[in-house]
């Protein structure tokens, strides 16, 4: 049982991880990005060449992973998500649904179909036992560096002058362009931060989600799922709806594998209809 | 003394009766039968004697096109943006199969009885879009598409799971006009679904009621303090474009005798959506035009590819946002000023 809770905390982080660059896609400037997994493929496909071409540490390739991501982030934003702002939702979504069809078919040429595998550095893999209960090794590093992530982007977010400009350019578009804050640049940095970390939690996920082509399509619905459960409007929102998804999705493929995603389907549409704005939106709207 | 009085009740009522004409006219010019809807009409019969050949993919392009004309009764009519039209063309398939294997192999039965389970199921999941915004909508659909998915997938007993259900022929129409080998019958009866389908679409679409969907398309608020009953409008939008999306599927499982978990896969809510992106939506014919040069460019880029034409398919998607979608169908309103439409005489 306690397992169970675990393993769902930990896919839970990941996919707060993975979907938090969505967030603010959403949040910021209310484009409806569905390419968001093909971010976290580009990390997960980064790491597999690293370490199984050219036998780079598995530490290394994170790090290398969420460059690599946020330069592809920044490089599309500024040539092509940029123009799309404006764009009807019709527009938006045709785009990303292209996007996201180029990144399968490009990663099926590049890498082939299969499933891809990485061997995890021996002091990760393997099982401990504490007080009684089995905990992953892996999993449980993958808490630690999310949390870590989780608490610096709440630092990031609540402390520092990019943070406030960026709550700023969230809250209200206009007024934070009229107070001289450079709201294209704020968003095209968050925009290559944002798909960093889906590369990160794709090269992080390549052990527990699996990593093949289809990858953006077979996860979309989870990242839409964590943005509007947890609603745009906070860091701690997205987080908890993460977390509750990844506890409910891992608890629900163990008790009930055979109604476990009608389980979370279900709840996720009598949310949307009961909580439109978001479970943990805040009051007003 | 009586006279300027009368005269001033004569003239009001010619200008009322002016006002009444010019809305009537309003309403005619919409309803016209332009001349090119004729054409396509007819090149789609004469298709029957000039690509005798080509049955299989004009086929598949009638019922893509039956699929995106009902997606854009949704889209392009009444503003949902929907992730899960499939879910319609899924059950619609699967009710055709089942019914033709269970209870009787006559095609126009099974079409119907498709289309009154796709459309049961429109109507119950009617209400989950009424309310939120392009997002909340876009995932509930999705939402629903999945949970039927997983649902065919789970329920092998009844749906044959993923190996998909078969064990069933199809019986001739009526019991009277076989399918031959060359899907030629099959695509005469494709066509008259379609034509019938697409007559409906446009009655509703080029009617009063049609123009009330395009203000509540533009503004659900100011539409409602108008005095259109948006509920009301959604509601039986989604319900017929749901029964047409259950023909469509109805017709695939006819033509394969066979159907597969992937009638509800999300690609195939995707391309449709790709369709109406091609074609363009709001005019009717999108649907037609997006299901052939989508169909066709796919025949030919899986020539060409045949494992990565998801790629270019893809590519020609955000170009065609990055361009601009509205300038590809620009000529139809072009034409339609251009040429003088035939009236329609029935109305």
């Amino acid at each position: 049982m306690l397992t169970i809770l675990f393993d769902g905390i930990a896919y839970g982080m990941l996919l707060f991880i993975l979907a938090c660059g969505l967030t603010i896609t959403l949040g910021l400037m209310n484009f409806i990005n569905l390419a968001h997994g093909a971010f976290a493929m580009t990390g997960g496909y980064v790491t597999v060449v690293m370490m199984n071409r050219f036998g780079i540490s598995f530490y290394w390739c994170l790090p290398a992973a969420f460059l690599a991501s946020a330069i592809l982030g920044g490089v599309l934003e500024a040539t092509l998500y940029r123009r799309l702002y404006h764009a009807s939702h019709l527009d938006q979504v045709i785009f990303s649904v292209g996007l996201v069809f180029m990144s399968v078919a490009a990663a099926d040429y590049l890498m082939g179909g299969q499933q891809q595998l990485i061997q995890l550095p021996p002091e990760l893999s393997g099982r401990t036992e504490f007080v009684g209960v089995g905990i992953g090794r892996y999993r449980l590093f993958t808490i630690v560096v999310c949390a870590i992530l989780v608490v610096t982007f709440q630092l990031i977010l609540a402390k520092t002058r990019f943070g406030s400009r960026l709550r700023a350019a969230v809250d209200d578009r206009r007024v934070a362009m009229g107070l001289g804050i450079n709201v294209p640049a704020v968003f095209a940095l968050t925009f290559a931060f944002g798909s960093g970390l889906a590369g990160l939690g794709g090269a992080m996920g390549a052990e527990i989600l699996g990593l093949d082509p289809n990858f953006p399509l077979k996860f979309m619905i989870y990242f839409l799922i964590v943005v509007a459960v947890g609603g745009t409007s906070t860091v701690s929102g997205p987080f908890l709806a993460a977390l509750l998804l990844g506890v409910a999705d891992v608890a629900g493929k163990y008790h009930v594998p055979a109604i476990g995603p009608f389980v979370i389907y279900g709840l996720m549409i009598i949310m949307l209809i009961l909580r439109p704005a978001g479970l943990f939106a805040r009051g007003g709207r | 003394m009586s006279l300027p009085v009368q005269e001033s009740v004569q003239t009001g009522a010619e200008e009322q009766h002016v006002d009444q004409s010019r809305a009537h006219r309003l309403m005619q010019r919409r309803t016209t039968v332009r001349s090119f809807e004729i054409l396509i009409w007819l090149g789609a019969l004469a298709t029957v004697y000039l690509l005798p050949s080509k049955m299989l993919i004009l086929t598949e392009i009638a019922i893509l096109a039956l699929f995106a004309v009902s997606l854009d009764l949704v889209l392009g009519f009444a503003g949902i943006v929907s992730l899960g039209h499939a879910a319609f063309f899924g059950l619609g398939a699967y009710t055709a199969g089942l019914f033709a294997r269970y209870v009787t192999a006559e095609p126009v039965a099974g079409l119907l009885v498709a289309g009154a389970a796709a459309g049961l199921l429109g109507y119950a999941t009617s209400f989950l879009i009424l309310r939120g915004s392009d997002l909340t909508r876009l995932m509930t659909t999705l939402g629903i598409a999945l949970m039927m998915a997983e649902a065919a997938n789970q329920m092998a007993w009844l749906t044959g799971g993923a190996d998909g259900l078969s064990g069933f022929s199809i019986d001739p129409i009526f019991g009277l006009v076989p399918f031959d080998l060359w899907g030629r019958n099959g695509f005469i009866y494709y066509l008259v679904v379609l034509f019938l389908s697409t007559l409906v679409a446009r009655r509703l679409a080029f009617s009063p009621f049609g123009l009330s969907l395009k203000a509540i398309k533009s503004n659900p608020v100011r539409a409602a303090l108008v005095g259109v009953p948006v509920r009301r409008r959604l509601i039986t939008t989604y319900t017929v474009a749901a029964v047409m999306a259950g023909f469509a599927g109805a017709l695939l499982t006819h033509t394969t005798s066979f159907v597969s978990p992937d009638v509800l896969a999300f690609h195939r809510s995707a391309d449709v959506l790709l369709v109406l992106a091609i074609g363009g939506t709001g005019y009717l014919y999108g649907g037609i035009f997006g299901a052939i040069g989508f169909t066709l460019l796919k025949d030919a880029l899986s020539v060409v590819t045949p494992q990565y034409w998801m790629f270019w398919i893809g590519l020609l998607l955000v170009i065609l946002v990055l361009v601009g979608r509205a300038r590809l169908t620009r000529w139809v309103d072009d034409l339609g000023e251009r040429l003088p439409g035939l009236r329609g005489t029935n109305r």
